[in-house]
């Protein structure tokens, strides 16, 4: 019996042509819906590039869109690094640069002539949309259509995809997302046909992949450990040996065409797991040969003794080109992952990035809202039915989950199977619900079996309709309801039969009505949340006026501006490697350090410069051409990211190289605290940092108390004074501050005497000069 | 159901340690109820085994120089083995059942794709 009429006159074309139909209309909503919701940034500002290292994709892809691809592929960059330079070529995934550069010539090719910085901006808008559609197909493969659209729904304005995804966040994330939901796609549907061809794809994805981002590591480990636990599990089938292997052995050599990737592939630890399920699997592939030919008893002797001895001897080989050093052990940056506390001990440069520390409760919850707690029933639903496709969602569920824990930005490679999980969880629960049918309780059925003629026309109708016609009328309705196949629907009918299910609409009602609430307070929070935390570009920074107008600080480029008009060409600018592609992107001149941080020396060598006394920086900064330092400074406007704030790292990363010479400890006062104020220590006084973002600060209070608004410290009157260095230009809210550095001495005096020089015969001239010290 | 090493002589020094009894009924079995397509293929499978153990050799026992050139040989080797074991497993009518989308033309099909493919890559490889 049902628990709602349907309508029985519609054939099952007109069904299937309908749902068809409503799929296309929803995911092209969903598209829209998940481009638009990255549009606050342009909206409400500017079409900009945002952030710090979209500004070197930026810059790469302007030189492959001016210059051509293979220009591109031999850059050499000698204004970044100064004086080592940059082989960009070879230190980069070109994918994302790729990817513009294709659709910036096809554009072009179709008379639209869109400028490059657009395209850059709205290209993670575009690929969301894309990663929609992905996340469909990967979910369809899961439950079914209904689901999929639920997972498509969750991951067009989840805020855990969108926070690295606005438009003017030109990262390789951008794309990289939508090509891991693609290749895992690709990578399920070729074991569940056994198709070499989506081995194939998988692997040609896989490429585009490798060449996107370098998390592609994860899907290097995500696949083999999916087919070694399939093997554990005894589900070994000929479909996992074709598809694994087409995969692996397409998708290994091509991931090495990467320049920046290389030999790493057969050199390093990450790749092994990778080659060792390979190996297994044709071990096993091969004893199963085996197997087929000859008798059980046989079969054990050849197994014991070539079998387990091969895979024995394989492993003991790999364990024994890692400890010789053929095999690269991990990296800093995958070892940190494992052992947490690892690169806060031996690279500071990886543990001061705020992207790798750890995530906290309310992050998770802010990014995923209601499927921070569906996650969980989504898996254990994929527990229930627990397919081989299902196997690879809960093991990337577990992965996932780990790193996301351990790593902020790696939150973002959990979102995907978050929003899978839970939309197959919320759709097993919509099904149940929407399910028109009732459980048939046993004394009822005999009633109505026994005396037909009781039953009311419609009723008995309905019944009739539904045993005699599975395939049509009520039995396609169904599908529309449970969204079950057409030839699934008389197995379904049998099961009608279930002692269990849902009475009345009122229950159903309460269910769902809940359900659509919580859906509809998902979608107001995704906006909330993009629209207030994610879509500020930190190149303006915004504030609200009294009257709710809105005041943009905008010195970043004001600076970066002056840079670029009212310096020398190739004038080198030192800053910290924060700044590096920033500068190198707005201001067009030559920096010491940036963001990719490959040297960790040279980075040591600036902090070494910003930690040390005017004396001691003076040299490096002569011996390295600087002719500006470039400092910011939040102290007058409260803004925190400063590079005050920072100073610590730049402490300790110099420490890491000149221990002797630089000591986080001098840095702090007797009780230990980090101050700014008359308090602080020595060294915190005399460094160069300390002494140019404080320069001439006091004279903004006009004798009045001065007050830095970040450490919320009173600094002493007296500010600090500077002898080697000249300020060159301050922006009006003394973000950035930027000094030029004094040529040596005419007359060979060390500049601080002939500083001090020129000031005594200002004030008192009628004392002798100080005595001339020659340069060392 | 890839291996090829089973279908000639090359499996018997490597697991001579066992029962040679065993070693004769495997060959034996094999060869009586193996079809003659399938022969074709472990053939050619054990052609291109041959062959990478060749350039293997030659990259231990004398140099491994020009690295990317090992690799794309080496690897289209292996690539080309796995791809034509799959296309075994594929084709084998004892595996009708596990292969229900794949149909012997489609797998062919898929095969050759995935060669070319692989190729491609290797031709880009060799520097």
């Amino acid at each position: 019996m049902l628990a709602y009429s349907l309508p029985s006159d519609i054939s099952p074309s007109t069904f299937v042509n309908t749902a068809s139909l409503v799929r296309i209309v929803a995911l092209g909503l969903i598209s829209a819906a998940a481009i638009s919701s990255r549009l606050f940034a342009v909206v409400n500002f500017e079409s900009i590039i945002h952030e710090f290292d979209p500004w070197f994709n930026y810059r790469a892809t302007r030189v492959l869109a001016s210059k051509g691809f293979y220009e591109f592929w031999n850059w050499f960059d000698p204004t970044a690094w100064y004086p080592l330079g940059r082989v960009v070529g070879g230190t980069i995934y070109p994918g994302l640069m790729a990817t513009s550069g294709v659709i910036y010539n096809i554009l072009h090719a179709l008379n639209l002539p869109v400028d490059i910085r657009n395209i850059c901006v709205l290209l993670a808008p575009g690929f969301s949309a894309f990663t929609a559609w992905a996340t469909y197909m990967f979910t369809k493969e899961m439950k079914d259509e209904s689901a999929g659209l639920l997972a498509a729904a969750f991951i067009g304005i989840v805020p855990g995809y969108i926070s690295r995804s606005v438009a003017g966040s030109y990262d390789n994330e951008a794309i990289a997302i939508f090509l891991l939901m693609f290749t895992f796609y690709a990578w399920i549907k070729a074991l569940k046909t056994g198709s070499a061809l989506f081995g194939t794809i998988a692997a040609l994805f896989y490429f585009y992949m490798v060449a996107a981002w370098g998390g592609y590591a994860f899907i290097t480990n995500m696949i083999p450990l999916h087919a070694f636990v399939l093997l554990l599990m005894g589900r070994y089938t000929n479909r996992l040996y074709v598809a694994y292997c087409s995969w692996y052995a397409i998708g290994t050599l091509s991931s090495m065409q990467v320049p920046f990737v290389g030999f790493q592939p057969v050199r390093t630890s990450e790749h092994m797991a990778a080659l060792g399920i390979f190996g297994l699997l044709q071990i096993v592939a091969f004893a199963q040969l085996i197997r087929s030919h000859v008798t059980s008893k046989q079969f054990q002797d050849l197994l014991f003794v070539s079998v387990i001895s091969a895979a024995v001897l394989g492993m003991a080989a790999m364990v024994l080109l890692t400890y010789k050093g053929w095999i690269a052990p991990w990296t800093g940056r995958f070892y940190s992952l494992w052992d947490t506390g690892y690169a806060k001990k031996y690279i500071p440069i990886i543990a001061s990035v705020s992207e790798h520390q750890p995530t906290a409760w309310p992050s998770f919850f802010m990014d995923l809202h209601m499927l921070t707690f569906l996650f969980p029933f989504g898996v254990l639903v994929l527990f229930r039915t627990l397919r081989d496709e299902h196997v690879f969602v809960i093991i990337y569920a577990v992965m996932g989950t780990y790193f996301a824990g351990v790593m902020v930005r790696l939150m973002l490679t959990l979102t995907p199977c978050v929003c899978v999980a839970s939309a197959v969880g919320l759709s097993q629960l919509i099904d149940t619900f929407m399910d028109p049918r009732e459980p048939d309780v046993g004394e009822e059925e005999e009633k109505e079996d026994g005396s037909s003629t009781t039953a009311t026309p419609s009723k008995k109708a309905a019944k009739k309709e539904k045993n005699a016609a599975p395939v049509t009328g009520v039995g396609a309705i169904d599908d529309i309801v449970s969204t079950l196949s057409i030839a699934g629907g008389l197995e379904k009918d049998k099961s009608a039969k279930a002692k269990t299910g849902i009475f009345g609409l009122d229950t159903r009602m309460v269910v769902l009505f809940n359900t659509a609430a919580m859906l509809l307070f998902f979608v107001l929070h995704c906006t909330w949340v993009t629209s207030n935390a994610y879509s500020s570009p930190s190149v303006v920074l915004a504030s609200s006026n009294p009257d709710g107008s809105q005041h943009i600080i905008d010195d970043f480029r004001e600076a970066y501006y002056w840079l670029r008009m009212n310096t020398k060409e190739d004038a080198v600018v030192m800053s910290w490697w924060d700044y590096g592609y920033q500068i190198a992107g707005m201001a067009d001149r030559v920096t010491l350090v940036d963001n990719n941080t490959w040297n960790n020396t040279h980075i040591a060598t600036v902090g070494k410069a910003m930690s040390s006394p005017e004396e001691v920086a003076y040299p490096i900064l002569r011996k390295h051409d600087v002719d500006y330092v470039l400092v910011i400074f939040g102290g007058l406007i409260g803004y925190s990211g400063d590079d005050i704030n920072k100073f610590l790292w730049m402490v300790r990363i110099a420490q890491g190289v000149w221990p002797d010479e630089i000591q986080e400890p001098n840095y702090f006062t007797q009780q230990g605290e980090y101050r700014v104020d008359d308090q602080a220590s020595k060294a915190m006084k005399d460094s160069l940092m300390y002494k140019m973002s404080y320069y001439r600060f006091a004279e903004l209070f006009g004798g009045g108390q001065v007050v830095d608004r970040v450490r919320q410290q009173y600094l002493p009157k007296q500010g600090p004074t500077l002898d080697y260095l000249d300020e060159a230009f301050t922006s009006e809210n003394w973000i950035v501050r930027i000094f030029q550095v004094k040529k040596e001495d005419l007359l060979g005096r060390d500049l601080k005497s002939a500083n001090g020089f020129a000031q005594g015969k200002k004030r008192k001239r009628s004392k002798p000069p100080v005595k001339r010290r020659v340069l060392a | 159901m890839a291996g090829p090493k089973a279908s000639t002589a090359a499996s018997k020094p490597a697991s001579s340690a066992v029962d040679p009894n065993a070693i004769h009924s495997l060959w034996k079995a094999y060869n009586d109820t193996t079809p003659s397509r399938l022969k074709l293929i472990d053939s050619f499978l054990v052609f291109l085994m041959l062959s990478g153990i060749a350039q293997f050799l030659y990259c231990i026992l004398i140099t491994n120089f020009p690295f990317n050139a090992f690799l794309a040989g080496f690897g289209s080797c292996v690539g080309q083995f796995v791809l034509t074991a799959s296309l075994r497993t594929q084709v084998n009518p004892e595996n009708r059942g596990e292969f229900k989308d794949v149909s012997p033309e489609r797998a062919f099909a898929d095969f050759a794709l995935g060669s070319i493919v692989l190729h491609f890559f290797v031709f880009n490889f060799l520097g």
